[in-house]
Parts: C-alpha cells; sequence; structure tokens
C-alpha cells in the first residue's frame, strides 16, 4: 500500500487550524516515547511535564511570567512574518533592550519610580529598535538576507552584554561575580502582591490585542498584510516595501527590546550574562504556532513557557536533563512545520501499479 | 484553407491523432492532429494561447492528454514523463534555460544525464558533437561568462548527446541576434539531413518560410491548417494565424480627435527588471479624451514592462517620459498617479491585480482606496470599503456570494468582471488595462467591452495592451504595435490591415517603415 501527497488546490481551512493542535498531540505522544527511551514511566512523565507545573503553588504565576516575553516576542514576530520579513534575532533584540533600558536604570539609582521607570522602558524598546534597525538598513540598503544578519546580530548583542557586566558595569560589590549592581526601586517592574505576577503579564495580552487591531482595522496592517501575501500587488497598490520593511522590523524589534527591559527589570532585577533563556528562538515557534496571529501568539506563547517548567520539573522529580525543554521545543517544531502540508496537500492512498517498461 | 494532413513522401516518425487536452475552463488542445516525417524540420506555428505550448509538454510527456494517440515509429505509446520521452529519443529545447551559472559548461550536461555510462568522456564527447554540429563550445568554461546563444548550445548539446530522433526547439530565436540564427539554422539542416526530425515552435513566419518543410498552424486549441510554409506569402501564414474575425458586438471607430491628448509618453525608454524580460525603447504615443488606443503584439515583447511602467510601478527615466494633462508624472509611483485620475489594470490577476486570499472587499480597498476615499485617519473605513464593493459586484453582475468571498473562490472570468469594475466605477480620467478578456468566457467579455466603450464614451483616455487582436479591432480607435520593445507609430485602426499587423508583431521593420509613411 503506498501514499501519495495529492495538492489540494486550495488552502484548506480546517488544516490552516487544526495542523497546529495536531502537533501538539504528536509532540505529546512523542514526549511519552522519549520518557520511556530514558527510563521514566511515559504518564508520569507528561504528567510531571505538563501537569504538574500548574497544579504546583505559585504555577499560573511562575506561566504568566515566562509567558510574558514570549507574547511579546511572538506577536512583534507574527507582524514581522506576516509582511514576509524574516526577523529571527529576537533574541538580540531582547538582549539590546535589556542592555539600553538596564544602563539608564544602572545610570539613575536614586530617581523616582514615576518618570524614572517610563524612560527605561523607552530605553528598552530603543535598544531593540536599533538593532532591528540594523537589520533594515542592512536588507535595505545591501540586500543582505535578514534571517542570517538578524541571527548573527544575536551573538554579537550577548557578547555585548557578557563584555559590559565582566567589565564596565560589573558590580563592584559583586564579589567579582559577572553581573550589574541591582536597580533601584525607580527602575523596578511592580509586581502584583505576593505573586510573581509582575506588569509585563498584563501589559503583554494587552499589547497582542493592540496588534490584531493594528493588523485587521489598519491601512498599515493591510499594507503589511498585501505584501506578504502579493509583493507585486503591493507594488502596484503603491505600497512602498521599503517602508514596510522599517515598520515590521523596528516594530518587532521594539516589542523584543521591551520584553528584555521588563524581564531584567522584574523577575532577574539585574544584568547578568544569561538573561534569556532562548525567548527570542522559542517566539518563533510561538509566531508559528499561533498561525501569525496575535491571539493565537497568547496560547502558543502559554503552551512554550509550560514547557520551560515542565523541563524545570522533570530535572527536579525524575532526574532529567533540563534539555528536555529544547526537545519539547524542537520536536514542537518540528511537527509544526510537517503537519501544515497537509494544509496545502492531502494525503490519497493509491494501489500499487505495475509501471510499464519505457520502451 | 487546407485542413487535410499534407502527404508527406517521408516516413512518419511521430503521429498524433485526436489530441484533447482540457484545462479548467479552457479547452487547450480540442482534437489535434500532428505528423512529423523523419528528417523533417516542422513548424508548430500559433499565437499565445493558441495550444502550442500544451501540445508540446503532451509530446514531452510533461502532461498527459485527455484522449488521442500517439504513435512513434508506427508504433503506439503512452508517454508518462520526459524520461520516458527522452527514452524514445526525443530531445527537448526550452525557452528558457536551466543552467546553473556557476558550474563549467559539461558540468551542467553531466546533471541532465541520468546514466552514469554516458557520464564518460563527457568533455571529449562535448567538443566531438559541438564542432561536428558547428556549435562551439569550450566544456571548461563556466556558464556565466557565456553569451545566451552559447547557452543555449549547451541546452543543444546536451539534447545531442543522448542522440535524438526527434529534437524540438520552443521559440529558440526569440534570445539570438540575426547573425545566431543564421548559425541555428545550419546547424539544424544538418540535423535533418542525418534523419534527427526537428519540431520548430515560433511565430516569426520568416523563419518558419525559410526553414521549415511542412508547418501545423494552431489557433485557439485547435489546428487550423497543414500547409508547405514555402508555398505560402508571410501574410497567407498570418492571416490562418489569427484569422482576424470580427465579433458581432461592434463599436464604431472614432477618427482622431484633435483635443489636447491626456497622456502623452515621449521616448519612454525603461529596463526591464526581470531576468527575461525586454527593455522598452523610445516609447511615444499620445491618448487623447475618448480615445481607445490599442497596443497589439506577441506575448514577451515588452507589454508588461510597458504596464509597470504606466503605472508607476517602474519609474520612468526623467519625469516628462510621461506627461498627464501636460504634467510630468514619469518620476510617480502608483498611488499620486491614482489621485491625479489614472486607474490601472495589469494582465496578470493573481498576485498582481489582485491578492488571492484577501475577500472582494480588501481588493477593492487595494486600488481604490485613494480615489475612493476608503480609509480614515489611517483605518480602513469598512462600512465604506465593503459598499464600494458590493456596488462593483451590482454593476458588473459579479457571480459571487457577496464582499465578503475571498478573490480566489471566483471563476477567472467573474474575477476579471470585479476588478475591470473596480477600475471602471472610480471614473478614471486615464485607463490604462492590460489584457482585460484574457481567461474570460463571451458574456463576460461582452460586458467588459461594453464597460470600456461606455467610459471612453464619458471622456476617459484608454491605453488597451492586448494579445488578442479582435478585440483591439473591435474596440480601439487607434492601434500601434509593440515588438522586441519598440512601438510602431499608431495607425487608425480602419486603416490597418491584418497582414501590416502580422509583420509588425513578426518585428518586421520594413512594414514599420511602410507605416511611417501611410499610404
Amino acid at each position: 500500500m503506498l501514499f501519495r501527497l495529492e495538492p489540494r488546490g486550495l488552502r484548506s481551512d480546517f488544516w490552516s487550524y487544526g495542523s497546529p493542535v495536531l502537533a501538539v498531540v504528536l509532540t505529546i505522544v512523542t514526549m511519552g516515547v522519549i520518557f520511556a527511551i530514558m527510563g521514566a514511566p511515559p504518564i508520569t512523565g507528561i504528567e510531571t511535564f505538563l501537569i504538574s507545573p500548574l497544579t504546583s503553588p505559585g504555577g499560573i504565576g511562575s506561566l504568566l511570567v515566562r509567558a510574558a516575553p514570549l507574547i511579546m516576542i511572538g506577536v512583534g514576530l507574527a507582524f514581522c512574518y506576516r509582511a514576509n520579513v524574516w526577523n529571527i534575532g529576537g533574541d538580540g533584540q531582547f538582549t539590546m533592550g535589556a542592555i539600553f533600558g538596564g544602563g539608564i536604570a544602572l545610570l539613575l539609582p536614586n530617581a523616582p519610580f514615576w518618570w524614572c521607570y517610563p524612560l527605561v522602558l523607552v530605553c528598552g524598546v530603543l535598544g531593540g529598535m536599533f538593532w532591528a534597525g540594523i537589520v533594515a538598513l542592512l536588507k535595505l540598503k545591501f540586500n543582505a538576507n535578514e534571517i542570517l544578519t538578524s541571527l548573527m546580530l544575536v551573538y554579537i548583542a550577548q557578547l555585548i552584554l557578557v563584555w559590559l557586566v565582566t567589565g564596565p558595569w560589573r558590580d563592584p560589590q559583586g564579589f567579582g561575580f559577572p553581573q550589574s549592581a541591582m536597580f533601584g526601586a525607580g527602575a523596578t517592574t511592580p509586581d502584583f502582591g505576593t505573586t510573581s505576577i509582575h506588569l509585563g503579564c498584563v501589559l503583554a495580552p494587552l499589547l497582542a490585542v493592540a496588534l490584531w487591531l493594528v493588523m485587521s482595522r489598519s491601512v498599515l496592517g493591510f499594507q503589511l498584510r498585501v505584501v506578504g501575501q502579493a509583493p507585486r500587488a503591493a507594488r502596484y497598490a503603491g505600497f512602498s516595501n521599503a517602508r514596510l520593511t522599517w515598520i515590521a522590523l523596528l516594530v518587532s524589534g521594539g516589542l523584543s527590546g521591551l520584553a528584555g527591559i521588563i524581564e531584567v527589570t522584574g523577575p532577574i532585577g539585574q544584568l547578568t550574562t544569561t538573561i534569556t533563556p532562548g525567548y527570542g528562538f522559542t517566539a518563533v515557534i510561538v509566531a508559528f504556532l499561533g498561525r501569525l496571529h496575535p491571539v493565537g501568539v497568547i496560547f502558543a506563547a502559554l503552551l512554550l513557557a509550560l514547557s520551560y517548567l515542565g523541563g524545570d520539573a522533570a530535572q527536579i522529580s525524575l532526574n532529567m536533563p533540563n534539555s528536555i525543554t529544547n526537545i519539547f521545543q524542537g520536536v514542537l517544531l518540528f511537527y509544526l512545520l510537517g503537519v501544515d502540508v497537509l494544509i496545502l496537500y492531502r494525503i490519497r492512498r493509491v494501489k500499487p501499479r505495475i509501471v510499464e517498461p519505457a520502451v | 484553407m487546407d485542413t487535410e494532413l499534407d502527404p508527406s513522401a517521408r516516413p512518419p516518425l511521430l503521429v498524433l491523432r485526436g489530441i484533447v487536452k482540457q484545462f479548467p475552463g479552457c479547452l487547450a488542445n480540442d482534437h489535434v492532429d500532428l505528423q512529423i516525417g523523419e528528417g523533417e524540420i516542422h513548424a508548430l506555428l500559433g499565437e499565445n494561447g493558441a495550444g502550442k505550448s500544451t501540445l508540446v509538454k503532451i509530446i514531452y510527456g510533461v502532461m498527459k492528454p485527455d484522449a488521442g494517440s500517439f504513435t512513434w515509429r508506427g508504433e503506439t505509446r503512452t508517454v508518462a514523463s520526459p524520461a520516458q520521452a527522452r527514452a524514445l529519443g526525443i530531445g527537448m529545447v526550452f525557452q528558457h534555460f536551466s543552467l546553473f551559472e556557476a558550474l563549467t559548461v559539461s558540468e551542467n550536461i553531466a546533471l541532465g544525464l541520468n546514466d552514469p555510462k554516458d557520464r564518460e568522456n563527457l568533455p571529449a564527447r562535448i567538443v566531438d558533437i559541438s564542432t561536428r554540429y558547428g556549435l562551439p563550445l569550450d566544456p571548461t568554461r563556466a556558464v556565466h561568462d557565456l553569451s545566451v546563444g552559447e547557452r543555449q548550445r549547451i541546452e543543444i548539446v546536451r539534447c545531442l548527446l543522448q542522440n535524438p530522433k526527434l529534437l524540438i526547439m520552443d521559440e529558440p530565436t526569440s534570445v539570438l541576434t540575426p547573425q545566431e540564427v543564421h548559425k541555428l539554422f545550419a546547424t539544424l539542416r544538418r540535423l535533418a539531413s542525418e534523419g534527427c526530425s526537428i519540431l520548430y515552435i515560433s511565430h516569426k513566419l520568416e523563419e518558419i518560410r525559410a526553414l521549415c518543410e511542412a508547418a501545423t498552424i494552431m489557433r485557439l486549441g485547435k489546428v487550423v491548417a497543414h500547409c508547405i510554409p514555402a508555398e505560402k506569402t508571410a501574410r497567407e501564414l498570418a492571416e490562418l494565424m489569427i484569422s482576424a474575425k470580427l465579433k458581432e458586438q461592434s463599436f464604431s471607430h472614432k477618427t482622431i480627435s484633435t483635443a489636447a491628448p491626456r497622456l502623452v509618453l515621449d521616448r519612454l525608454t525603461v529596463r526591464s527588471n526581470q531576468q527575461f524580460g525586454t527593455d522598452l525603447k523610445d516609447i511615444s504615443f499620445a491618448v487623447a479624451p475618448g480615445e481607445i488606443l490599442g497596443i497589439a503584439g506577441i506575448a514577451g515583447n515588452g507589454q508588461s514592462e510597458l504596464m509597470d511602467a504606466l503605472s508607476g510601478e517602474i519609474p520612468a527615466g526623467t519625469p516628462r517620459n510621461i506627461m498627464l494633462d501636460g504634467a510630468p508624472i514619469g518620476h510617480e509611483g502608483p498611488r499620486a498617479r491614482r489621485r491625479r485620475g489614472c486607474c490601472f489594470l495589469p494582465e496578470e490577476r493573481n498576485g498582481h491585480g489582485a491578492v488571492g486570499p484577501m475577500t472582494l472587499a480588501e481588493n477593492g480597498f487595494l486600488s481604490a482606496h485613494v480615489r475612493g476615499a476608503l480609509d480614515r485617519l489611517g483605518l480602513i473605513n469598512r462600512k465604506r470599503t465593503q459598499e464600494f464593493a458590493a456596488q462593483v459586484i451590482k454593476t458588473f453582475d459579479v457571480r459571487t456570494t457577496g464582499p465578503r468571498a475571498e478573490a480566489r473562490s471566483l471563476s477567472g472570468g467573474n474575477l476579471q468582471k470585479f476588478l475591470v469594475g473596480r477600475e471602471v466605477l472610480q471614473q478614471p480620467g486615464v485607463l490604462m488595462i492590460s489584457q482585460p478578456t484574457w481567461g474570460v468566457d463571451a458574456g463576460a467579455a461582452a460586458a467588459i467591452y461594453e464597460a470600456l466603450a461606455q467610459l471612453a464614451a464619458a471622456g476617459t483616455a484608454i491605453v488597451l495592451i492586448s494579445q488578442d487582436l479582435d478585440e483591439i479591432l473591435l474596440l480601439c480607435d487607434r492601434i500601434a504595435v509593440i515588438a522586441a520593445g519598440k512601438l510602431s507609430p499608431p495607425i487608425p485602426v480602419r486603416e490597418a490591415t491584418i497582414e501590416t499587423i502580422g509583420l509588425l508583431m513578426g518585428g518586421d521593420h520594413t512594414a514599420e517603415e511602410k507605416h511611417a509613411v501611410p499610404a
């Protein structure tokens, strides 16, 4: 018995939304197999990885704290990808946002919150925009592929951060650890009571909704969608590709920068060498799992945030390596890309037949 | 007109009978017969869209016919793939080459050979074949510094290495200089004298008369004649090929208006931004209010570049190359030109004139938001956008579920009606439209013609670019022909003859000179 992929002709609406669900299901099954191979009972493994983080005390709070940066970077990337601009350097823009905003915060250790905190956030946004702006400039001026330049800029940003916190910005009272001084109270993201939930957790979904409105209701969002779906039609309509490339990259860079500065002024509280566990890369999966739709991104970000918590839980109670999180994310992306074939193709069973000889 | 198969003295190599190929909404091959004798150079002649490429793809195994028989050297066969066609001894040189620029000649040829045995002593065999057939090639040169003619030789040598019995050449001279054409013909004659048949696809009448022993002429999917080209004049061939039978609709052709022209092109020269595009050279014309100027020509002679230059997608060299009501607009983009009262509709619907996955309302917004004021404060005015689309649908009788239907869900003809309606309802001062009835059924075409004629009657200047000569003769007041990026001076349609138009289409410059001084 043979199977053949047959073009549908039209995109399948069902599979446009069904494929992420199927990908998640297949990922969970595969994770069970991986747990079994690694010597843990599959059901227990999956329970530990996906359920226990939510039922533990403070679990929901931790989930939202992890999801906030993923939502902010993810909606920016979705915005960008809609315009066919493939920014995968969210991690670098996140880091630059942390550096720009964090630098201001270190400069003003005793400034009052009411003007210092907004200033720090704005600088974080500008940092991310600056880093993504380099990508736009290289793309438009030299036709350099943004996938490569944005990725390479991630490593440059990380090295700049390492240099700063081991050199000029190292905390003199930090016993030589590679980290900056703690930010002052005027540059700390407020959190809610005794939970770990902070301002960013509220801001992120609001930003997602705002971006959804821009995408669906504004002329700008229309232009981005046209340029992404039919670049020639965009030229025909008279939409400037250069302008839209700038906007797409600056918006996604700014959002990544905002995520970065909120992360260092909130949960972390200072600049260190490792401020991101690869949020910028995970956000790529988030954007695609959420079908490049800002609201879909919120749900996708919650699932991927869970994979970070699940990794910690599996490490603690099952003695699994922490890289189980990366495996989960990798397997999920693999299935998502694979299952997306069903949007354009259907699987047909074909009867084997005797192939005629050519001559 | 001789529709019987030519009784040839040569034993037949390939006989096709009753080939039928149906595409959605278009019968590409309608009971086509074709017979090629051994060692014969056979021409396949026809306009674009006549079904030549479909027929050739069927012979080469790229497509499967819905009906009909394929007889090769007396045996009935089915050819399911190009590999099978090659195994039979059929080789094909495509119009657009598939070569890797960074690799050498012999590396490129090796990539096309499936059997490792064939790759032995390849450079020596390339040199051998290329000298034998007058196709000089250095197997060690990299492709990127070869001329187009040399690249074509690679493709020919690649076919010849497999000792073909039938060589199919698709528009081989469209990319060659006259000197290269001369050399190519010598090679083809030599091949034919050694018994290799050649199926030569072209619309260049003089070439076919000089080279081919027999010809099959196609029009709208059907074979209209089998003939011996040397016995026909270029005029007779042109008439067979384009057969300008007028449709039942008729519009009066106005005499040339004396009013000040609305749109003037003055020596517009544009370099194409496409790889196989055509550069525009010194294009000049003027269109008066209420006038319809038709631009005829065979596809790929610069029509899409001209449309891009008219719409502002490609800027003109200097602003004064394009003047609208006396104002230079050559430097302006599409939105600025729309604001001045121009509307455009390019030939390609999918992805150029329309965005398939978007709704009709959004597609209406695409080009009409400037003139229709469908946006407000940076937001889409959804109510007005819906109303505009609904109005187009109603006025132009577009068969659809409504403004929320996706553009790609409409049939080609319906979508075209929507797009023409979208431009017409903006009441443009100047309308530039390309191939308005491409792939459209007769009823929809009549509706589109009616709309364009009414628009002209209301004073709009219209430029109609079309490969359908019937359409131009029916609708336009004056006609100009674009060939190889150059435009002949426009002449009144009433004075145009099929012969002169046909010759201009083939790029015959003596005919162009005759035009310059109309009798």
